[in-house]
């Protein structure tokens, strides 16, 4: 198998001289939806072992035109070419068979079955005649190879429960391979990766180009794209927007592209004096590392960053500020007051509020009205008689939120679920703007927003800490913890290795501590916090 | 609303059916037996919703029954406990259960079905050991024939002077049910509580991160359905004046779970109401009633409610399957071909209206002779091909409108 595919990477690479078809082409692909056009015309093509971004805003049609490739969408119009000859897509497999490959921002990977059942699976080498047992002994030898080419170490006998979500990604690439995948597209792949993962995905990338694999990778994350791809499409509300050569690739030029204008101060910078610590937090410790404490202080003002790798404990921590995990030997101080956390009840009482990670699964009830979410963390107060709600109420405070938050939509009373992912991140803070907030924790804000709604919600996060909230904000985004944070703590497995300054903050030294490294001018942690043992 | 209304809807084309074929059924004293069981059942039915609403569900309901009915007839004849203490505390005795129910799942987390299923056996083995496995009666209720006239009892009873009765009054169970209804409607839809059960049902986490106490919101659930479950038993009880530990309440549960799902609850949680949940029992009971009426084998008598479950449920979620029938090319070539797509059209009514026209004509022609089942099947099958014709042929309908309008 493997020789196969070296012969036929000899012979694209041989073949280069002239301008041969290339390896996809879509020409004036046109897509209805009830109420909307999605896609208008729209024209993309890809040559063999090209790495193409695709970019633009949500709702920019991104999606659609690969759903299209991807079977399960039927274009209105337009045509598709393989290697220069027409084809239909109707559905998955057929896709497929035409060696595109794609990996959704959600995996489709099952948990309880190993690396080479996921590999393999619907195509299961069988042995044993009519009983149709698998053949473990092959599945497990064709998976090898793959995992090889991925520069993957680990056993094809894995459960996937047992491995990071960059390793289970891997699978569902080494999966496309075994299906012989030309074409590989990728959804946001990096969207729940640490930077190092990302690195090592940007890598994998970079090798499948080298095998002979055309990927096309659609990322919000621009310095992903800057630093990978050969060429940038970008689409604006169904239509094409335009193309940027390799040479051409810059963030500007493609946010320009995407926004079709230029957002100015895309940052809000700020210049926050760091003022005496108004949150103190000592002694938590996280689920997964208990044998540390994480302590900081965080003033009223500033922006506090928090990096660090996946599944160093950043989450953790923050929930166990928030009251969802009780931690009777932690100490907060807002002030100098010290604060009884038992419940996520205490915590918004005093004023302590989470915007979550997961946005649909922990931030809001989706299949409620914006209405009926707002009010929800103080009921209460919308409340006649003590129990009975009054609607007239919910609807004002809604619709304050509504205006002074420019959430997008046709009225409060829609359901939360049709909402873009932007606004449903506005329909998150207008519940806790709705009360008083003294402490903020955003957990991965931006994650799958598109740009515009980025800069609204930095603009939003930044306002917030001017009128004296302290913001705590989680990020995975290398970007956006250096550009929006004004001090930032980098945690690894389970403990903050340092605290890093305005003018100590590099994308180097918060990989350095974000490994466990030490760096010179990052603040170290509290004393009690060092490695000492539970 | 939309699924109280479809429900609603077929609760009125069954009753009109049932009239004409057995005018019997709109008689006063049918009504007014019917309204008994609408009150006694609708009343825990609602208990049973307000759990699954939060995505849960009580299967102990039926043995739940069968012990309390045991230990009130005890007291009462065995033990001569003053019947007010005894009704509060068989009240509150399955409130205790629900308690224990809801500790079980929220602070234990067991599943709701494997806690309940539990209670199902060991209350109704309870039951049988406390009755020594023997019938327990209220007899002539000596000593607590105010109970007994408040459980079982009608009011604006009107008898004529020779004791036959003019006007079957209405029963206190109805009556209960519909002052517990309104009071539940009100604790469901209107207050802050009912806002977090139906927060809690849709998404736990969510309610979790915006400061509920998701456990305590849960657990509360299986109190007051335990608290509901505690009054059916006392009216169930004197409806029987007798209680049968080893069949008393058998498979009331599911009747609590079929009304509660077909008046639009979600196993999945966060969906329900309390008024689908009434007419959801009622349509049971009138199910019940039209079997015996239309002098079905009453052996058929858990088939047939099986079936009609079924179908309402399936009419609910029948949304996805017209969606996929119009996907289909025969669907598809509807827009291409005005002929056909008249055709179908004009189809649709004709077989809507022959189905109708079928069941009624032989409802009327026949009435309650056991051929009818089989006119009546094909009737139904007739009249819901139509009703599918038409919904696969209305897309189509915008299209050559608008087109026609654009010529």
């Amino acid at each position: 198998m493997s020789d196969q595919q070296v012969r036929n990477e000899v012979e694209t690479n041989s073949g280069g001289g002239a301008a041969p078809a290339p390896l996809l082409e879509m020409q004036g692909i046109c897509k209805r939806f009830p109420g909307v056009i999605a896609l208008d015309r729209v024209d993309f093509s890809i040559g063999a072992q090209e790495v193409l971004g695709l970019i633009g805003e949500n709702g920019a049609g991104k999606s659609t035109l690969m759903n299209i490739l991807g079977g399960i969408y039927q274009p209105d119009g337009g045509e598709i070419r393989m290697d220069g000859r027409v084809v239909h897509v109707p559905d998955v497999t057929a896709s497929m068979k035409l060696g595109v490959a794609f990996i959704h921002q959600e995996l489709n990977v099952l948990d309880n079955i190993d690396v080479a059942g996921n590999v393999f699976l619907g195509r299961e080498p069988r042995r044993g005649g009519p009983l149709l047992l698998i053949d473990r002994k092959r599945i497990h030898e064709n998976t090898r190879p793959y995992l090889k080419r991925l520069g993957l170490d680990i056993s094809s006998k894995t459960l996937l429960k047992d491995l990071p979500i960059a390793q289970r990604q891997m699978v569902e690439i080494a999966k496309a391979l075994s299906l012989d995948a030309r074409l590989i597209i990728m959804d946001e792949p990096t969207s729940s990766l640490t930077l190092h993962e990302t690195e090592q995905l940007l890598k994998v990338v970079l090798e499948l180009k080298h095998q002979g694999v055309s990927v096309i990778y659609i990322s919000h994350r621009l310095a992903e794209l800057n630093d990978i791809a050969d060429r940038v499409v970008g689409l604006r509300d169904g239509k094409n927007a335009g193309e940027l050569t390799k040479d051409e690739i810059s963030h500007d030029a493609m946010v320009r592209m995407m926004v079709g204008r230029d957002i100015k101060s895309f940052y809000v910078e700020s210049h926050a004096e760091v003022t005496q610590a108004h949150l103190r937090v000592r002694g938590i410790r996280s689920r997964s590392y208990p044998q540390y404490q994480v302590s900081f202080d965080a003033s009223r003002g500033e922006i506090f960053g928090f990096a660090g790798l996946v599944g160093a404990g950043r989450s953790e921590v923050m929930e166990a500020i928030f009251g969802i995990d009780r931690q009777p030997a932690a100490q907060i101080y807002m002030g100098e007051e010290q604060l009884k956390i038992r419940s996520v009840r205490d915590a918004i009482r005093h004023g302590i509020y989470l915007v979550p990670e997961d946005r649909r699964g922990s931030g809001l009830i989706t299949r409620m009205a914006i209405r009926e979410n707002i009010p929800l963390p103080a009921q209460g107060r919308y409340a006649k008689m003590g129990c009975l709600i009054s609607r007239r109420l919910e609807t004002k405070t809604s619709e304050e939120q509504r205006e002074s938050l420019d959430i997008k939509t046709p009225s409060v009373e829609t359901e939360v679920v049709n909402l873009s992912g932007g606004n449903q991140q506005k329909v998150v803070l207008g519940k806790w703007l709705s009360l008083e907030p003294h402490v903020i924790i955003f957990d991965e804000p931006t994650r799958g927003i598109d740009v515009g709604a980025k800069a609204e919600i930095y603009r939003i996060m930044r306002d917030l800490a001017k009128a004296g909230v302290v913001v705590i904000m989680i990020s995975s985004d290398m970007e956006e913890i250096l550009h929006v944070s004004d001090r930032v703590a980098v945690m690894c497995e389970g403990r903050i290795t340092g605290v890093l300054t305005r003018e100590h903050c590099s994308e180097e030294n918060i990989m350095q501590l974000a490994v466990g490294n030490q760096v010179e001018g990052a603040l170290p942690p509290f004393k009690q916090d060092k490695g000492e043992a539970a | 609303m939309r699924k109280e209304l479809g429900i609603f809807i077929l609760l009125v084309v069954l009753c009109t059916l049932v009239s004409i074929m057995n005018p019997r059924f709109i008689s006063g004293i049918n009504l007014s037996n019917i309204a008994n069981l609408v009150g006694m059942f609708g009343i825990f039915s609602i208990g049973v919703g307000l759990v699954i609403i939060t995505g849960g569900i009580d299967l102990s309901v039926g043995s739940t029954f069968a012990l309390a009915g045991v230990l009130l007839a005890m007291a009462l004849r065995e033990w001569n406990v003053p019947w007010p203490v005894a009704t509060i505390l068989i009240v509150l005795f399955p409130m205790t259960l629900g308690a224990i129910h809801g500790f079980l799942v929220t602070v234990v987390k067991m599943q709701a079905f494997i806690v309940t299923l539990c209670g199902l056996l060991l209350y109704r083995g309870l039951a049988q050991y406390v009755a020594g496995n023997m019938t327990k009666g209220f007899g002539s209720c000596e000593g607590f024939e105010t109970l007994k006239h408040l459980a079982s009892g009608r009011l604006y009873e009107v008898m004529d002077e020779s004791g036959k009765l003019v006007f079957p009054g209405v029963p206190n169970s109805f009556i209960l049910l519909i002052i517990i209804a309104v009071i539940m409607w009100i604790v469901l839809h209107r207050s802050v509580y009912g806002r977090y059960v139906m927060a809690v049902g849709r998404n736990e986490e969510a309610a979790r991160y915006s400061g509920i106490s998701t456990r305590l919101v849960i657990a509360s659930t299986y109190i007051i359905a335990g608290v509901l479950t505690g009054i059916s038993a006392v009216l169930f009880a004197f409806y029987t004046n007798s209680v049968t530990p080893s069949t008393h309440g058998n498979f009331y549960e599911l009747y609590g779970i079929a009304a509660a799902v077909l008046g639009g609850c979600s196993l999945r949680g966060g969906e329900g109401s309390v008024i689908g949940i009434i007419i959801g029992a009622a349509l049971i009971q009138i199910l019940q009633n039209f079997v015996n009426l239309l002098g079905i084998p009453s052996s058929l008598n858990f088939a047939v409610m099986g079936a009609v479950i079924l179908l309402g449920v399936m009419g609910e979620q029948s949304g996805d399957f017209i969606r996929l029938l119009r996907k289909t090319k025969l669907a598809k070539s509807l827009s291409k071909n005005l002929a056909l797509w008249q055709g179908m059209r004009w189809g649709s009514w004709i077989l809507i209206l022959a189905g109708l026209g079928l069941i009624i004509f032989y409802a009327i022609q026949f009435r309650s002779t056991k051929e009818l089942s089989v006119y009546f099947f094909c009737g139904f099958l007739l009249a819901g091909l139509g009703v599918l014709t038409w919904y696969i042929t209305a897309p189509a309908q915008d299209e050559w409108e608008s087109g026609a309008a654009a010529n």
